[in-house]
């Protein structure tokens, strides 16, 4: 099982659209918006200075709606596109800079993909679009077949390896993909909207799929999403996209708490954030309180609320990682917090905590 | 000044022109002639073993054949009935002989257009200047009366089977040339994107995706070759192609009615034996788009 040691970094990357590109970057570079490109050298900028550290065996959610560049982004990390300028840096290596045999092996032994409309193979049944990482590498097809049942079985599809992908619905459709990237047993999976064409239980399911397979399987993942409740629910890490540049990066609580501009509160206005928020950033800390419950700190609002609801008290303590007591959160202000805070209201947890 | 009369270039210019340029390639054939008959006489070989096997065997053995091969590309059990009591009726009125060298012409001309037809379809796919340069050749080969290509072949290579096919696959080519093509670049990107992300050559994308994708196309344009050569038999008999078109060609010039119409309905109940034939398999080819999730 190839566990993932190697963050993959971004370095100043730069993606223009256009016959000139290289010609722009400069121009971009000293300044020169989205708008002003188009204009004056009808040259569409995809990407403006990304510089983001994808930590190794993480979930790394890119967010942004449609035109945002977060499909473009995802791409340069196999370089389905190339980049006009800047550095992937991976396990030593620089992705841009890589020849083609470099790069057709890096994507052979390095990468698997997971794509939104499933690009399944349309005349190939399930075992074979599954095997197909591996055909292309040149393992044995007794060994490919043995290896991709396996990831059949894993994503639940046992009984289909002789279906094709026309006879199954999309939820499963996609498992196929699932199975199809991971067969691949590499380090990096990109998933480029890999959930958004399913419908919402269907969702849901398959990003259970995916925790329960990460936890075991510990890959660097990149999840491209243009729903903030799913990155929420996946990432470890996520940064938001807009107009080709990096808004905002960070945890989701961190996001959620912390909305760096007016664009990012009003995404984060609708969130659950009882689903969200831990009870570490609203305690009391150091303080203590006559009570049966205690909670780690990582617990999210809503459970800690149901905790204490359940035991019939208002208080609960708080203890850190290593299980010694670090503060104290009471019922009225985990529910305070769940409740979205007024527009007029800033939110400090920090001057609230005091 | 005349503006009722085209400035035409003066009519011995005219002339000197013709005749220079028949001239040069009067030498051309004179010089070359019989390297090309050599380089083709491949094809004179091949059209003469297969037509020899077939008339040279016994019917039974060939009608069961032919009905064997139209099953294995259909599987369907009405297109073989059809083509054997077709090839019985042609049979019974006597046109056995000259539809078996109809066949044999057929198939040599579909061969080599395959030959010829799938690489260049699949370089006009991967490169948009082969496409562009090849586009006007096909264009032309297409609306270029058929006669007029029939003069030089003939003054190169005289009266005879090579010229005929010659003729036929120059006038059978371009369908499959372009259906190849454009069953190349209608596969969906994001498939062909898929490939790409696990790491395939540009050889693996080819064969593992863009031909079986572009199958059930490419089989649609050897459908439309056969078809095409079909049609073209007739002409060839003008240069002494033998076969169902040489009876058709000699009932216009005596007015033949019945003859005419005899042999006629033997090429088209041919054709429809090869079109229904290649189009069940062009189906068979595309099941599995077939079997949709319900």
């Amino acid at each position: 099982m190839a566990e993932a040691t190697h963050d993959i970094e971004i370095r100043n990357l730069y993606k223009i659209f256009g016959p000139n590109a290289a010609k722009h970057v400069e121009s971009v570079r000293n300044g020169m918006t989205k708008e002003e490109l188009k204009a004056q050298h009808n040259h569409v900028l995809g990407l403006d200075d990304i510089n983001l550290t994808i930590p190794a065996g993480k979930i790394q959610v890119v967010m942004g709606l449609s035109g945002s560049g977060k499909s473009t982004l995802i791409r340069h990390i196999n370089r389905l596109i190339d980049p006009t300028a800047g550095e992937l840096l991976f396990d030593g290596q620089d992705i841009a800079k890589m020849s083609e045999t470099e790069l057709r092996e890096f994507r052979r032994q390095r990468t698997g993909m997971v794509f939104q409309k499933f690009a399944l193979f349309p005349h190939w049944t399930v075992l074979e679009n599954t095997t197909y990482g591996l055909h292309v590498r040149g393992v044995s097809r007794r060994e490919a077949e043995e290896r991709a049942r396996r990831w059949i079985t894993r994503v639940g599809l046992e009984g289909f390896e002789e279906s094709y992908p026309n006879q199954l619905s999309g939820g499963m459709q996609q498992r196929v993909g699932l199975a199809r990237a991971l067969t691949n047993d590499a380090e990096i999976l990109l998933m480029d909207e890999a959930f958004s064409a399913l419908d919402p239980l269907i969702r849901t399911d398959m990003q259970s799929v995916l925790l329960d397979l990460q936890s075991e399987l510990k890959k660097t993942i990149v999840f491209i999403t243009h729903d903030l409740d799913e990155a929420l629910r996946l990432g470890e890490r996520i940064a938001i996209l807009r107009d080709g540049k990096i808004i905002q990066q960070g945890t989701g609580e961190q996001i959620v708490l912390r909305p760096k501009d007016d664009y990012i509160a009003s995404f984060v206005r609708d969130v659950r954030r009882g689903h969200v928020i831990s009870v570490r950033t609203i305690m009391r800390k150091g303080a203590h309180a006559e009570t049966p419950v205690t909670l780690p700190a990582s617990t999210l609002l809503e459970e800690a609320a149901r905790a204490m609801t359940n035991a019939e008290v208002s208080r609960a303590n708080i203890t850190g990682r290593d299980g010694q007591h670090v503060g104290m959160v009471t019922l009225s202000k985990c529910v305070a917090e769940m409740i979205a805070p007024d527009d007029t209201e800033e939110v400090d947890p920090e001057s609230q905590v005091a | 000044m005349d503006l009722v009369d085209f400035p035409a270039m003066g009519r011995s210019d005219l002339r000197e022109m013709r005749i220079a340029i028949d001239g040069a390639f009067r030498e051309f054939t004179r010089a070359y002639g019989e390297t090309l008959e050599n380089i083709f006489h491949p094809i004179q070989l091949l059209l003469v073993f297969i037509e020899d096997l077939l008339i040279d065997s016994p019917w039974i053995l060939v009608l069961a054949a032919l009905a064997g091969l139209v099953w294995a590309l259909g599987r369907n059990l009405k297109i073989v009935g059809g083509t054997v009591l077709a090839l019985l009726a042609i049979g019974y009125f006597g046109m056995w002989e000259d539809t078996m060298r109809t066949i044999a012409m057929v198939a040599v001309c579909t061969l080599i257009a395959v030959v010829i037809g799938i690489p260049t379809g699949i370089l006009m796919a991967r490169s948009d200047r082969a496409n562009a340069t090849v586009t006007p050749i096909l264009d032309m080969m297409q609306t270029m009366p058929s006669f007029v290509y029939l003069i030089p072949v003939v003054m190169i290579f005289g009266l005879g089977k090579v010229p005929g096919v010659i003729a036929v696959v120059i006038y059978a080519v371009p369908p499959i040339i372009r259906l190849t093509n454009l069953g190349i670049r209608q596969v969906p990107a994001d498939v062909l994107e898929a490939a790409e992300a696990f790491g395939s050559s540009a050889r693996q994308k080819l064969t593992d995706v863009q031909l079986p994708l572009a199958l059930p196309t490419i089989m649609a344009g050897v459908n439309q070759t056969i078809m095409m050569s079909l049609a073209m038999v007739v002409v060839a008999s003008m240069i002494g192609v033998r076969g169902l078109g040489q009876p058709v060609l000699q009932a216009i010039n005596n007015q033949y009615f019945t003859l005419g119409v005899m042999n006629g309905l033997a090429i088209v109940a041919i054709a429809i034996i090869f079109d229904r034939a290649t189009q069940a398999y062009g189906k068979r080819l595309q099941k599995h788009l077939e079997a949709v999730h319900g």
